[in-house]
């Protein structure tokens, strides 16, 4: 068997650039594997752990249907307004907090510095209660601000740093769409992933967005049980409470939980996918090998009757040739994994990436099936060839 | 004088579709050990197919082969593997050594099918490499030999196992006559050491230096 192995290793470094140019199609499966299925968990313990982070009672009223005919928060009209979330505060009120918010961006100013593409949420004076806000300088605006309409900004540190450089920005007055804000806290830094500057956004009262945006629909309703047994009955109660006024269609209630298993059922379908389609190339480096090894089946032909006038039984000619293609495959999803893995890493420096080891078996172990699938044919063709014209092919 | 090799009628027909071409017909021969027999004959008359019938490695449509006492009309195709590695030494006429291999791997290369450990593979090949005066080519490659150093390496290969019988395919058939008697001495020195030789050749120089010539013509022993 060892022998086997070497003069496999052997006659592959005889072939050193026909072999990497076979086992390229194993090395990019291999790698695409390991690096999209990295990704796609990197995506899914992201957003987990954001999630998470919100607080465990969290409940979420969105616009739309989810698992409906139609696609939430998409195309059909938002029909989430402040009265519903009035009215859930109202008959909530001694078992959840409930806060509303609004979304879109815009352009901030100050002096003659600029901030495109900020996140503006327009969120009421008890968001703090409800979803953590950390500061480190200045306060939050309180309900009565939030809701007198007064122009008072939160800002994020990306903001800070791109308006008011490493001046405080504390007091100073923002330009935000064309009306002037008076920012008087700034948020400690929540980092970007996948691109988005998480901190490249700010929090401006309710009422104060809603007017000069013209927003009268919401994007989110959070709820905040008081305790974590009755999540599932405010979830109940909210739900009744809306389809007062909205159709079943019109809204999803979704606990923390309800939505963490959303997520993770989207990037299991998305690894799926993924993956699939990088296993592809797999197969298709697969046949790659088979080609080589009939190849080199062929042109060993006077080597293979020579090896059987000298002893070597049919099973012993197509073990040699087998175990050359899986060493081939092998050498392939060894490779693969090195490459998935470091790229991996060097994504992971920008985006959040993990690098699962059910990715590396699995890529590794298909990698070497393929090489078993596609290296059985040409084996068995050495292993039948008749030694006497075997050795009399030129 | 014991036999080692006992033909009895034996005959060979090729078919291919409604042509049947019969190679050999009714072959009756008995080779004893410690003899050397050149087999000749023209191209076409049979001999080589004699000899892949003795190699084992074609198998006669009629007619009872013995090797060394052992009936081999009805063995499958491991057991007459193993019994060409432990009782026959084949010689070819274009040596067939392995390329980008060292002469010392290519004879030790009989010995990985009869299941021996590398380290004793390597004493052995080194043993018969010196038998044929090469122990200082050990680590060539078969492309720094010459043609008659490579058809030393080969006849090494044969001998490695120890088999009874060489048996040798115009083995001076690609060398120059120099390095062909050369070839032939050793031949006639293993003889004396008591191996038993049997040499197709079509060169009635060469065949000279057996001690016994069966000539072949149309499938039929003259």
């Amino acid at each position: 068997m060892t022998e086997t192995m070497s003069s496999a290793l052997r006659s592959i470094l005889a072939n050193r650039l026909r072999s990497i140019l076979t086992i390229l199609g194993i090395v990019i499966g291999v790698t695409s594997v390991i690096l999209l299925i990295s990704l796609v968990s990197g995506l899914n313990s992201f957003i987990t752990s954001q999630i998470e982070g919100l607080g465990s009672n969290l409940i979420f009223v969105i616009p739309g249907r989810i698992g409906g005919s139609r696609s939430p928060g998409g195309i059909q009209a938002n029909r989430l307004i402040l009265q519903d979330a009035t009215n859930l505060q109202k008959q909530l009120l001694d078992q959840a907090k409930v806060s509303a918010v609004v979304q879109r961006t815009s352009t901030l100013k100050y002096n003659n510095k600029l901030d495109r593409g900020v996140a503006i949420f327009g969120v009421q004076g008890n968001y703090p209660d409800i979803i953590s806000v950390k500061l480190t300088s200045g306060k939050f605006f309180n309900d009565s601000e939030a809701n007198s309409g007064r122009k008072v900004v939160v800002i994020g540190p990306t903001v800070a740093s791109t308006l008011f450089g490493l001046t405080s920005p504390i007091g100073q007055s923002v330009d935000i769409g064309g009306l002037k804000y008076k920012v008087i806290g700034l948020t400690k830094s929540r980092g970007s992933t996948f691109g988005i500057d998480q901190d490249n956004s700010v929090l401006i009262p309710l009422t104060a967005a809603q007017k000069q945006f013209g927003l009268d629909r919401l994007n989110t309703i959070y709820i905040s049980a008081n305790n974590s047994e009755q999540v599932r009955k405010v979830q109940a109660e909210a739900t009744s409470i809306l389809k007062k006024r909205l159709s079943e269609d019109d809204f999803s209630v979704q606990t923390q939980e309800q939505t963490l298993s959303t997520i993770s059922q989207i990037t299991s379908v998305l690894s799926l996918a993924l993956g699939g389609i990088a296993a592809i190339s797999l197969i298709v480096g697969g046949i790659g090998i088979m080609n080589i090894m009939l190849v080199s089946v062929t042109e060993r032909t006077k080597e293979i009757g020579l090896r059987k006038a000298l002893g070597a039984r049919p099973t012993d000619i197509r073990n040699q040739f087998l175990i050359e293609a899986i060493t081939l495959s092998g050498l392939g999803g060894l490779i693969g994994i090195t490459l998935g893995i470091s790229l991996s890493l060097i994504i992971g420096l920008f985006l959040t990436t993990t690098i699962t080891w059910w990715s590396i078996v699995l890529s590794f172990g298909f990698s070497t099936l393929v090489g078993i699938l596609f290296g059985v044919m040409p084996a068995i063709r050495a292993a039948r060839l008749n030694p006497i014209q075997a050795l009399r092919y030129e | 004088m014991k036999p080692v090799i006992i033909l009895k009628n034996i005959t060979k027909i090729y078919q291919s579709g409604e042509l049947s071409f019969r190679a050999l017909k009714n072959i009756n021969l008995t080779i004893n050990e410690g003899d050397f027999t050149a087999i000749t004959g023209a191209s076409g008359s049979g001999k080589s197919t004699l000899m892949n019938i003795i190699g084992l490695l074609d198998i006669p449509t009629s007619g009872t082969f013995l090797l060394d006492n052992v009936e081999t009309s009805k063995l499958n195709d491991n057991q007459l593997a193993k019994l060409r590695n432990q009782k026959i030494g084949f010689i070819f006429q274009s040596f067939n050594l392995l390329p980008r291999t060292s002469a010392i791997d290519n004879v030790a290369l009989p010995l990985i099918y009869a299941k021996i450990e590398k380290y004793e593979r390597l004493e052995k090949a080194k043993i018969s490499l010196d038998l044929v005066g090469l122990s200082d080519k050990l680590k060539s490659h078969p492309n720094q030999l010459s043609g008659g150093q490579q058809q030393r390496v080969a006849i090494a290969r044969a001998l490695v196992t120890n088999p009874q019988i060489l048996l040798a395919d115009e083995p001076t058939g690609n060398l120059d006559s120099k390095s062909g008697f050369e070839i032939m001495q050793i031949f006639k020195r293993l003889n004396k050491e008591g191996k038993t030789i049997i040499m197709i050749t079509h060169e009635p120089e060469i065949a000279k230096h057996a001690k016994k010539i069966i000539t072949i013509k149309d499938g039929d022993i003259l």
